[in-house]
């Protein structure tokens, strides 16, 4: 039988300490305008915040694990359930839904309505190549790894390009299995 | 209530700025890094402070507005406000934040007294405290934001000799 079950996602962003929304969305507009006159190139500006965004989840993972209290997820499935019910709920306070399984079980699309990271965001039409939010493809994918799972991670559909939702596809890649650090020969 | 997101997320998304300005953009200037954080902060005080008062009649002198960062914008960005103001009355102001939470979590040993800039302009040799410094900049900008949107340009630095506490020191430019 499992420990202490997991708890949801709304009681954990219940219990965290949380700060006003704005700082947040604001602060990350100035940063990736300021990314923008300083590498010039949208492309260079996606690689930098998916590379942002990785070096966050590799972090995030932690207090993730710490405060959620999931036990191992039985397979992808439930991996992807949990960083969509769980995960974007406790740290940007928005659930998000996941559709779109193929066959295998090892791509699936995790689907964002509502995202405090565009609010008050227009694209202008200079960037229209930019994926404004790639920072969370790059935290997915970041604290994926950390969990042994390599995963590609696109986006399908961006409010910001006409669309009306935010979709994100998370293809797993290979499953690492775990290292321990030490071999018992040595 | 407004909308809220885990502390997590600004936590985060500042650490990693200044690591990405610091250690990657301009890891031999840190004087062009520190320039393009504050810029950052710049932005975000600047239309923060824009909607905060948008409702509000024009301040009708510097120590009002002054005040209004203290309270109403202190309060919006970090649920307290500025512990301590003090003014010379001749432009420059020291606004005191006794347990500054962007520093709280933050870990530099207190004794060793050389580790600690006065003035983010300053390089220590530490790597913590330049990294600290580094990081203040981005309050600094976002202070000198909200009060240029105010029609008060002034010029900010922060003053970490008494930590937790942080002091942030405006001067008006006449």
């Amino acid at each position: 039988m499992a420990p202490a079950g997991p708890r949801s996602g709304d009681a954990i962003f219940a219990s965290v300490e949380r700060v006003n929304a704005e700082l947040f969305t604001l602060t990350y507009g100035a940063i990736v305008r300021q990314l923008l006159t300083d590498l010039e190139e949208v492309d260079e500006v996606n690689k930098q915040l998916d590379q942002m965004g990785y070096n966050i989840g590799i972090r995030l993972v932690d207090e993730f694990l710490a405060k959620s209290n999931v036990s191992r997820c039985v397979d992808f499935k439930e991996t992807a359930e949990v960083i969509a019910k769980v995960g974007f709920k406790m740290f940007l306070g928005v659930g998000a839904s996941v559709t779109n399984w193929d066959a295998e079980g090892t791509c699936c699309s995790i689907v964002l309505e509502d995202n405090p990271l565009v609010d008050f965001v227009e694209l202008p039409d200079t960037c229209q190549g930019l994926y404004y939010c790639n920072v969370l493809s790059g935290v997915i994918r970041g604290a994926l790894e950390m969990v042994s799972m390599k995963t590609e991670v696109t986006w399908l559909r961006d409010v910001l390009r006409g669309d009306d939702v935010f979709e994100l596809q998370v293809k797993l890649i290979k499953q690492v299995p775990e290292e321990y650090p030490y071999k018992d020969d040595e | 209530m407004g909308r809220e997101v885990s502390e997590s997320c600004i936590d985060s998304l500042l650490t990693e700025m200044v690591s990405s300005y610091c250690n990657h953009f301009y890891a031999n200037k840190p004087e062009l890094a520190a320039r393009r954080i504050e810029a950052i902060g710049y932005q975000v005080g600047h239309q923060l402070s824009e909607r905060y008062t948008m409702e509000r009649p024009r301040f009708s002198d510097h120590l009002e507005a002054i005040k209004f960062i203290c309270k109403d914008f202190w309060s919006e960005l970090f649920k307290k406000q500025i512990d301590n103001l003090k003014t010379n009355h001749r432009g420059t102001f020291v606004l005191q934040d006794n347990r500054f939470r962007w520093l709280a979590r933050m870990s530099l040993d207190p004794t060793a007294d050389d580790a600690v800039p006065q003035d983010p302009s300053d390089f220590a040799e530490s790597k913590a405290a330049q990294a600290m410094s580094m990081y203040l900049y981005f309050p600094c900008g976002i202070i000198r934001g909200a009060l240029s949107n105010l029609g008060i340009p002034c010029a900010v630095s922060a003053d970490i000799s008494n930590l937790p506490a942080c002091s942030f020191v405006v001067r008006i430019k006449a």
